[in-house]
């Protein structure tokens, strides 16, 4: 629709005005009129522009290239059109590298102006859908790695649009597969430092002199090995968003150089003498209950405030039951189709299981298993039988019906299983069943276990 | 409503006014009402272009024609152009009572080629109908054969029929037909 494309003329001579903008109307746009600069910026505040035609030489106040900056600092996607009476090379020169999109001398032709406004609305139009486009990609892209209806991770997902564009340090709990990092991602991806790094870290994967010189970087001959001088975490991650995961895991020397960064956003590299000042914002998660640590002396508390600025809690997968069919089929199409195979959904039975199971890790166990029944898998549909494995899962008590049995022989079967379990090695097996070894003995005399 | 004045502006050939009538009578539900010519007014001319300033002859059709006229055609046989342009071939006000046409450009003389008359009234009627058209708020069609299709030289005048299409053509006659519109 043209009239979702206003136009404003800016002309001291009204019959310019007028005259021009009846034959826009014609055309079918809505079109605003000014007779100078002043005029014409009062009209840009309440009106979203597409095309601005400004005449180049207006006596008094502001001339048009004026007009035309101070037009583009209000609506800086409004194309402008530079008219002028006298063709010179220079102010054409003048007027473009001042950012109009298009000079014309008057009078024109009138199939040349009319062409001129459909060439820049085309491009208008292909500039707003690639727009629409891109949001809708974002969006998908969001909604592709974070599925979810559950309403307590809708929250968390409003909440990293919140915070994405702050620098505060964000501070992600949540059990193993429980998507933490990509949360992080969220965070990173959706603010403004979404064109700059997003760095991983994983504390607990490196020993703590590797974790240092990963974080931090190091200087030439710095250690045996050390040939060069390089970069590490914190200023590749310059500018960025530095993931530190499983942060709980950090030894006491690492916590109080992580705090000195994180309070001064600098720090050395290993062997070096010089400071590395850094922009870096830093979203930390663990599986671990920090404040216990820090009760328990193996956590800094400094550090933990200071990590803990803003505070994520990602839900336990069987704390949104909810949402496991939604990424069941989400894994489903994704990872049958990744691996070239023919499986095109999962049956309600196989649902069933699958919501009834407690998933210890989360939904990245979900995503294994679907994995694993989609090779195995015989027919085009994962079914119950598929995932027949997963329900002898002793792990799952909604599962797990008491045999109509003697309380002896439930003993007796603990005790089966345990030593099954721990491979016949008796003191792990007392200790899972919360026995003492010499009472594990009596019991297999007792119930005559052959051990 | 009264009716539709049609009114020349200087010298225009009588059987031009003819056909003009003939094709508003065709189209629209209105009384026609012709009016003696105006001169051109005075100070329209623009020496340094050779034509006739627009603007000029539509205030003055504002100005002289009858108050009680709900629409004001004038035909006129000189060139006309706006500041911006350098050249129409004609104006209105949109979903406004005044129209304008020149059949200056219309001519086959104009081109340098041999006069010829049925081109002539042909042309007309399609500009008529086009101007005409904006006044009760039609705008440019995209179908090309549309007489409300823009036409910014004269080959795009041609390649138009004599006729809107059918859904300004629909779109005129709700206008002529709804209880809420004015004519």
């Amino acid at each position: 629709m043209k009239k979702n494309w206003p136009i404003l003329v800016v002309d001291d001579e009204d019959v310019m005005c007028e005259s021009m903008g009846a034959w826009l109307r014609e055309d079918g746009y809505h079109v605003d009129t000014a007779s100078n600069g002043q005029k014409a910026l009062e009209l840009a505040k309440s009106m979203d522009y597409a095309i601005c035609f400004v005449d180049l030489k207006m006596p008094g106040g502001m001339d048009g290239i004026e007009t035309m900056m101070e037009i583009h600092r209000i609506r800086p996607d409004a194309s402008i059109i530079i008219i002028t009476a006298y063709a010179t090379v220079d102010t054409a020169i003048q007027a473009m590298k001042e950012g109009a999109q298009e000079y014309i001398v008057k009078p024109c032709n009138p199939q040349e102006i009319s062409m001129l406004v459909s060439r820049i609305l085309k491009l208008k139009k292909l500039q707003s859908e690639n727009a629409i486009l891109r949001k809708k990609l974002n969006r998908q892209y969001r909604h592709y790695d974070i599925i979810t209806k559950n309403p307590r991770m809708a929250e968390i997902l409003a909440l990293t649009q919140d915070v994405s564009d702050l620098r505060s340090t964000v501070l992600i709990r949540g059990e193993s597969g429980t998507g933490k990092e990509l949360v992080a991602r969220a965070v990173h991806f959706s603010g403004s430092r979404a064109e700059k790094p997003f760095i991983v870290v994983s504390c607990a994967a490196l020993t703590e002199t590797l974790l240092e010189s990963e974080l931090f970087g190091y200087e030439k001959g710095a250690f045996t090995g050390a040939a060069a001088q390089t970069k590490g975490k914190f200023e590749l991650a310059h500018g960025g968003t530095i993931f530190l995961d499983e942060i709980g895991d950090i030894s006491p020397k690492l916590q109080a150089d992580l705090l000195r960064v994180l309070q001064e956003r600098r720090f050395y590299r290993l062997g070096g003498t010089q400071e590395v000042a850094v922009d870096v914002r830093i979203i930390a998660a663990t599986n671990k209950d920090l404040a216990e640590e820090v009760k328990a002396g193996r956590f800094r508390e400094d550090l933990y405030y200071r990590l803990n600025v803003i505070e994520i809690r990602l839900p336990a997968l069987r704390e949104r039951r909810e949402d496991i069919p939604l990424l069941a089929e989400h894994f489903v199409q994704h990872i049958s189709s990744a691996l070239g195979r023919d499986v095109s959904g999962i049956s309600a039975a196989a649902l069933k299981v699958l919501i009834g199971y407690d998933w210890p890790g989360n939904v990245r166990e979900l995503e294994n298993v679907i994995e694993r029944a989609i090779v195995t898998c015989r027919n085009g549909m994962l079914d119950e039988p598929d995932f027949s494995w997963l329900e002898r899962n002793p792990g799952s008590p909604q599962n797990w019906e008491v045999p109509d049995v003697p309380l002896g022989e439930l003993e007796r079967r603990a005790i089966v299983a345990a030593l099954e379990r721990k491979h016949g090695n008796v003191k792990e097996a007392s200790a899972a069943l919360g026995i003492d070894r010499s009472t594990l003995y009596d019991k297999l005399k007792r119930y005559e276990i052959v051990h | 409503m009264n009716g539709l004045c049609l009114v020349a502006i200087g010298n225009v050939p009588v059987k031009a006014l003819d056909w003009i009538e003939n094709a508003i009578a065709e189209w629209f539900p209105l009384p026609i009402r012709r009016l003696p010519a105006f001169p051109i007014p005075e100070g329209a001319f623009d020496a340094k272009r050779g034509q006739y300033q627009s603007v000029e002859l539509m205030k003055m059709l504002a100005q002289l024609a009858p108050r009680d006229a709900s629409r004001v055609l004038g035909v006129t046989d000189v060139d006309l152009s706006i500041p911006m342009l350098s050249f129409l071939f004609g104006q209105a006000q949109f979903d406004g009572p005044i129209a304008l046409v020149s059949l200056c450009r219309l001519h086959q003389e104009f081109y340098g080629l041999p006069p010829q008359e049925s081109l002539l009234r042909e042309r007309a009627v399609k500009e008529v109908l086009h101007e005409l058209g904006h006044t009760f708020g039609l705008v440019h069609c995209s179908e090309s054969s549309c007489a409300m299709s823009l036409a910014t030289h004269i080959e795009l005048v041609d390649s138009k029929a004599e006729q809107y299409c059918v859904r300004c053509g629909m779109q005129l006659v709700q206008r002529f037909t709804s209880k809420e519109a004015t004519v």
